[in-house]
């Protein structure tokens, strides 16, 4: 009887138990069962009635009439993966921050705070192009909902959900270069308009971090955030940017003590910031009206980090065809804006609309002409471009080293920026007349671009057929003649832009017509302020290389294929190591050749010199590159490329000395890796 | 994890043909209980059965439904869901909300900004905001190591994820020095400056930025607007002196004056930054070092109007109970937005503790201590409000109903609003003279109360001993001037430290209590009415000591049927929820009226009431039309009035007084010299 009771309490519980773990378990209960009832034979019927009641309520219960779908599978799977994923995270949550082992590089303000460093001199940031985040303040009905939301930076959602209204927000009008009507974006204010471009991808985020770290807050910095779209003068036109900026220094100025600021430009920002210097002293209404002494009263030093001064290559190409390979990051952080499958074919025409209204290109088209930049037979780089020393620059000849390093050194014209056609860009000068037949040829198949291309309109539509041959005739361009092919193409922008950048060298610099302000951001152009102790560092990288000049070719005639240049991506330097892909490269960091970084420091200014009366001093500070080591290092401390070396330790401990106070004497003077020096010697400027 | 891939793969071979092995399973089944009502002689065949089936049975058994697969099988149709329901949400056209809305209630009225625009309004003058206290947010620059990772994270304002992560850390953070009122050493807390720092107090949850929205519709953006964000938890000199923040208001007042064309500002205080501003305008021309070196007419170039928004000139009670036992009903916004904060159970019973030793760091809070005295706030016997009537269902939209009543109420002798705190409900009713109150002013504190069971929640109070405590007990009743006198004996450090930096009386010789001299200046109190305010408390003691804050507000008192102004232990009067009409109105209808002694070039003062309206349907979020004293910053009677000032208007154009409230009898009855 017992064992009966026994076998009703297990039947009655089992429905209970929901899980199998304890199938086993259950096995052996039913073995053991049913001895008991061999065993109990007089009580087997009374079993055999429970049996029969039990098992089929058993069964409804534990399986209800449900089957295992698809769509069960899928929900499983699904949920397991969730949970699985939360679980990762909560562990990840869990851990502690820094796991043994992998303890990070101690951040430079923690050393520097330990050896007694600490916030002395307010500190300027001037972000350059493109890292700026910008916001809409007013917009089409296809804007909805972004009001004071950012357009560029940040996760750039808005490109891929709708790119048409994206592109026309980011657009300037074509004729005045500032906001279309019935659109206002506007620069991001604050420290938060740079800090990081997209999420987890800084620019001076860990500067600022370390400056925080030897007492710096929010009332001793500054983001001098400006719309990067605008000419340099049109930003103080519309949004009186650079009289904040003014404002903002004597501000700083005078509630820490009367400590002049430490300004860090970088990128454009440089060219900006020279702008300013010129503007705070000039008098209203074109300028600031600060007085002569302005920039002596308020400037301790300017450090400017991967400065452009003299331009780079790279605006050229993506004037041209929209093409250079990433003078925006767009191409880096959104590659599939530029993958034709999104727009269509169009991507790159859009692309060229867009970034054609934007005056500050213009400003990064290099300047000096032949004279610094090199001439059809001339440059002055003789860069041997040895595949050993350089990351990403795997060399594709069977030459023996030897013999490539040797060939290069006679070959590459770096002077002949554009050229169309490999052999343009090596045989010599005279030569040209005999290419010029052979091309010609070709041309007259292309088909004329069809006119039911629909809205992308780029000026190359306004062009006949027979400019571009003459575009192609000439073969290549040096940095002199390039404005001119500039001026052909890009007929309107030019126009419009040359109001505000200049890109000569002045013979005279006493000339009242360098008083214009187009000249303000040309270093070769204006003399630099009276302030004997103000100090001037060029900080750079060097070591990755970057683009110089390019081979150009014919587009290959497509229906809606509007830009009938790009660049020739077949062409190689088999014995020339340093053409690949259409594009000379040099020395440099990755985006700023070391020429235009570093000749205004290394000579233009170094002394005193007509650029530089008062005899300002210069440094030339070079970060020899270093790829990360591992992935843990995230960009590397030791980059040297244009925008991970806001990231480089020994740059950020060079700016927080000097922040705090200390002299280019104990920060060690010059420190170069790269030819700088023998370049500068070549290039025959009046000094 | 093994169970977990074990269960996966047995899922997964189950769903390859589920039907069958289910018939399967029902065939053998069926068969078992077919043999098991045979006779005893099948038994063993049974059993042999059983054992040749136990294997399959175990295999079958396994691939079950268990309760991980059901528990997996849930999550994934949830996150699905989920999924699927946000993939429509952001596929949904942004005007579709509006749509939605316009189908249901009609027709919205356009924002203020659209209608104005429209009008042919353009943006003029610049603004400026100063935000309130709380409101702004607070953003961490350097900290203990329990702050890792917070770098340049905002600790207050957004998501408040810390305050649940690690809440003891982040007390630690936001609490000042005891001594100095700044900084604890190792730790800097930082205001967020730009429009950031208050146009969201939390995600969604909006402060200005409804204002800055539709000021932007009629072309004002960055360069023409700016935030004068402070740190709140200072005192008003100290912002200076640690951040230099009140010269930066300067300069940049003085930057978007000079680009604008000479354009005068328009500054939008709102609740404390009506304070802070008031400090900023005595500051600004007072000479240096102390003050800014602005000189005596700086105020009249730059500033053309102040348009304060629920502005406590006059303080508000909220902040004596919030000093007194860190009680009042929402003094910080905090509780609305995290209410799990104050619930007792998340660090055990020490919350207020906790929350009373922050705030009591604080000397903001103190400038919001009832200004006056009993001039202002009534005595024992009298209060300027008396005769409010107090229908507390009806109260918000019904005004004429509330004069009618007045009468009757007048007669029963009305409610005693003038004591502030008092102990126990007779007290709070009783005559002056049947209240026998004993002086705690000399008594002896006794012994410290609290030993080291109270952990590191230190509070004031431990420093005072019972006899202390019953001695402030014993006084039974405090008017606003004798108030302080109770804050000086219970927070005796708060209240040195602080009185460094406010007062609290009517001057006699107002020598720097005076408005600055801009006679073209105009000053607007706009404030909501018509929600019931706190006034006035009824304490009683804690039940238990050891680690308690001795008092509490008696939340049991509530008033018979004809009071309804007492509930829960708090008088309420009419205002907007957190200032009192009386406060918030007094300045601008009688103190600084025509030409007085506070205001001696006679600015022109303005008030604009804005009468509550609670949002009608869920769909308003925060209405349109609200007077609570954050949501009225979305009334869009109010945004149209500043957008119209901002773009030139003068106070006469706007409507000059728009009054719903009793203020201009209230102030009658104050008996001020002028």
């Amino acid at each position: 009887m017992a064992s009966v009771l026994r076998f009703r309490k297990l039947c009655f519980l089992e429905p209970a138990k929901c899980s199998s773990y304890d199938e086993k378990i259950k096995k052996t209960d039913k073995k053991q069962l049913f001895e008991t009832h061999k065993i109990d034979g007089k009580n087997y019927e009374s079993a055999n009635v429970s049996l029969l009641e039990e098992k089929p309520n058993k069964q409804h219960q534990r399986r209800p009439p449900k089957e295992w779908k698809c769509i069960d599978s899928c929900c499983w799977t699904i949920g397991l993966l969730c949970t699985l994923w939360w679980l990762l995270l909560f562990v990840y949550h869990c851990l502690p921050a820094n796991l043994p082992g992998l303890q990070p590089p101690e951040p430079p303000g923690a050393r520097l705070k330990r050896s007694g460093v600490t916030a002395l001199h307010p500190v300027v940031m001037v972000p350059g192009i493109v890292t700026g985040g910008l916001e809409l303040w007013e917009g089409r009905p296809c804007s909805d909902g972004l009001f004071r939301q950012r357009l560029w930076g940040g996760s750039f959602t808005e490109i891929f959900k709708r790119p048409m209204c994206w592109l026309e927000h980011l657009s300037l009008d074509n004729e005045t270069g500032l906001d279309p009507p019935g659109i206002r974006v506007r620069a991001v204010p604050g420290l938060v308009a740079a800090d990081y471009f997209a999420p987890g991808y800084f620019v001076w985020a860990i500067l600022i971090e370390n400056l925080a770290r030897i007492g710096y807050e929010g009332k001793n910095m500054y983001m001098a955030a400006y719309d990067w779209r605008l000419s340099f003068q049109n930003t103080e036109t519309r949004d009186q940017t650079l009289s904040r900026l003014k404002s903002k220094i004597e501000l700083m100025y005078a509630t820490n003590g009367y400590k002049k600021v430490v300004v860090v430009p970088h990128s454009m920002g440089v060219l900006y910031f020279l702008h300013f210097m010129k503007w705070v002293e000039a008098p209203p209404p074109m300028g600031g009206g600060g007085g002569p002494g302005w920039c002596a009263k308020h400037i301790k030093s300017i450090m400017n980090i991967g400065p452009a001064f003299l331009g780079v290559p790279k605006a050229v190409g993506n004037i041209l065809s929209a093409e250079s390979k990433d003078v925006a990051f767009i191409r880096a952080m959104a590659p599939g804006l530029l993958d034709s499958e999104i727009l269509g074919l169009q991507t790159l025409e859009h692309v060229m609309r867009v970034s054609r209204t934007w005056d500050s290109i213009i400003s990064l088209v290099p300047k000096g002409g032949e004279t610094i930049w090199g001439n059809l037979d001339w440059s002055p780089e003789d860069h041997a471009c040895d595949s050993a020393t350089h990351r990403q620059f795997d060399m594709k000849g069977n030459d023996t080293d030897g013999r490539r390093g040797f060939q290069v050194h006679e070959s590459t014209k770096y002077g002949r920026i554009v050229s169309f056609g490999k052999p343009a860009s090596e045989v010599h000068s005279s030569e040209f007349p005999s290419l010029r037949s052979q091309k010609k040829g070709s041309l007259h198949n292309a088909t004329p671009p069809v006119a039911s291309c629909g809205k992308v309109w780029t000026e190359y539509d306004d062009l006949s057929r027979e400019t571009i041959s003459k575009v192609f005739e000439n073969k290549a361009y040096t940095a002199g003649t390039l404005l001119d092919l500039l001026r052909t193409i890009a007929p309107k922008m030019m126009r419009r832009a040359e109001a505000h950048f200049s890109h000569g060298i002045a013979d005279d610099l006493d000339d009242p017509k360098y008083n214009d302000y187009k000249y303000w951001s040309n270093p070769l152009e204006t003399k630099l302020p009276e302030a004997p102790d103000m100090e001037i560092y060029c900080l750079y990288g060097v070591g990755i290389p970057t683009e110089r000049s390019y081979v150009y070719k014919e587009s290959p005639p497509g229906r809606c294929k509007s830009i009938p240049l790009q660049i020739d991506s077949s062409a190689d330097g088999n014995k020339n190591g340093c053409l690949k892909g259409g594009v000379y490269f040099v020395d440099g960091d990755e985006s700023v050749p070391v020429l235009s970084a570093g000749f205004m420091c290394a000579k233009g200014w170094r002394g005193k010199t007509r650029f530089n009366p008062s005899g300002i001093a210069t440094y030339v500070r070079e970060y020899k590159h270093k790829a990360p080591a591992n992935l843990l290092e995230g960009r590397g401390l030791e980059s040297g490329a244009h925008v991970d070396i806001m990231g480089n330790v020994a740059l950020i401990e060079d700016i927080l000395r000097v922040v705090a106070g200390a002299s280019s004497v104990e920060l060690g003077g010059d420190k170069i890796y790269s030819d700088i020096m023998k370049m500068s010697e070549k290039i025959n400027v009046r000094l | 994890m093994a169970i977990m891939r074990r269960r996966k793969g047995g899922g997964g071979k189950r769903s390859e043909n589920p039907e069958h092995q289910s018939d399967e399973n029902k065939e053998k089944k069926g068969k078992e209980s077919e043999e098991n009502s045979k006779s005893g002689s099948a038994n063993l065949n049974v059993n042999l059965n059983l054992n040749l089936h136990s294997g399959s049975v175990a295999k079958k058994s396994r691939k079950k439904w268990s309760c991980v697969d059901g528990c997996c099988w849930f999550i994934g149709c949830i996150c699905s869901m989920w999924w699927f329901l946000l993939f429509l949400y952001n596929a949904m056209p942004p005007s579709f909300p509006q749509y939605v809305t316009e189908a249901i209630t009609g027709p919205l009225p356009d924002p203020p900004g659209v209608k104005l625009a429209k009008d042919g309004l353009k943006a003029k003058h610049p603004v400026v905001f100063v935000p309130g206290i709380v409101t702004g947010g607070l953003e961490l620059w350097e900290g203990h190591a329990c702050a890792e990772g917070l770098f340049r994270k905002r600790l207050w304002g957004g998501t408040f994820g810390e305050v649940y992560k690690r809440p003891l850390c982040w007390v630690e953070h936001m609490s000042l020095d005891n001594e100095t009122g700044l900084d604890p050493p190792g730790i800097k807390i930082r205001p967020v400056s730009g429009l950031v720092a208050a146009d969201y107090f939390a995600p969604g949850y909006f402060v200005w930025a409804v204002l800055i929205a539709n000021l932007a519709r009629i072309g004002y953006e960055d360069k023409n607007m700016y935030m004068a964000a402070y740190d709140w938890r200072l005192s008003f000199q100290n912002t200076e002196v640690r951040d230099q923040t009140l010269s930066r208001i300067k300069s940049n007042i003085e930057l978007m004056v000079a680009t604008s064309g000479g354009k005068k500002v328009v500054v939008v205080p709102h609740s404390m930054g009506v304070l802070y501003f008031l400090h900023f305008m005595k500051w600004v021309e007072a000479p240096k070092p102390m003050g800014g070196g602005g000189g005596p007419n700086w105020c009249a170039e730059h500033i053309k109007a102040v348009m304060n928004i629920g502005g406590p000139f006059l303080g508000v009670p909220k902040a004596v109970s919030g000093l007194f036992s860190a009680e009042a009903k929402d003094i910080a916004i905090a509780r609305a937005i995290a209410p799990g904060v104050l619930d007792r159970d998340v660090f055990g019973f020490q919350t207020l503790q906790h929350v009373m030793r922050m705030t009591r760091t604080w000397d903001s809070t103190m400038s919001m201590i009832p200004k006056g005295g009993d001039t202002i706030w009534g005595g024992l016997d009298w209060s300027p409000e008396e005769g409010h009537a107090c229908s507390s269902k009806k109260n918000s939209n019904d005004q004429i109903a509330g004069y009618n009543r007045t009468e009757d109420l007048a007669n029963s002798g009305g409610v005693k609003y003038g004591r502030i705190i008092s102990f126990g409900k007779d007290v709070a009713d009783l005559r002056s003279s049947d209240i026998g109150s004993v002086d705690f002013r000399g008594a002896f504190k006794g012994n410290n109360l609290a030993n080291i069971t109270c952990r590191d929640v230190w509070t004031e109070y431990h420093d005072m001993g019972i006899g202390g405590i019953k001695a402030v007990a014993d006084y039974k009743v405090y008017t606003a001037g004798s108030i302080l006198d109770l804050l000086h004996f219970v927070a005796p450090k708060m209240m040195k430290r602080g009185g460094a930096h406010f007062s609290y009386g009517i001057a006699d010789d107002l020598s720097d209590k005076k408005l600055p001299n801009a006679p073209d200046m105009e000053i607007f109190s706009m404030y909501g009415v018509g929600i019931p305010t706190e006034r006035a408390y009824v304490y009683k003691f804690s039940p238990a000591a050891e680690c308690f804050i001795p008092f509490q507000i008696d939340t049991s008192v509530d008033g018979a049927d004809d009071n309804h102004c007492l509930q829960g232990g708090v008088y309420s009067v009419d205002g907007d929820e957190t200032v009192p009409v009386l406060s918030a109105g007094f300045m601008s209808a009688k103190g600084w009226r025509g030409k007085t002694r506070f205001n001696p070039s006679g600015i022109r003062t303005f008030l604009r009431e804005y009468n509550h309206a609670p949002p009608t349907t869920l769909l308003e979020g925060r209405g349109t039309q609200s007077g609570a004293h954050v949501d009225i910053m979305g009334n869009f009677a109010l945004i149209e009035d500043i957008i119209r000032v901002a773009a030139g208007a003068t106070g006469e154009e706007i409507g000059g007084d728009k009054v719903h409230s009793d203020i201009f009898k209230w102030s009658e009855r104050i008996k001020l010299r002028l």
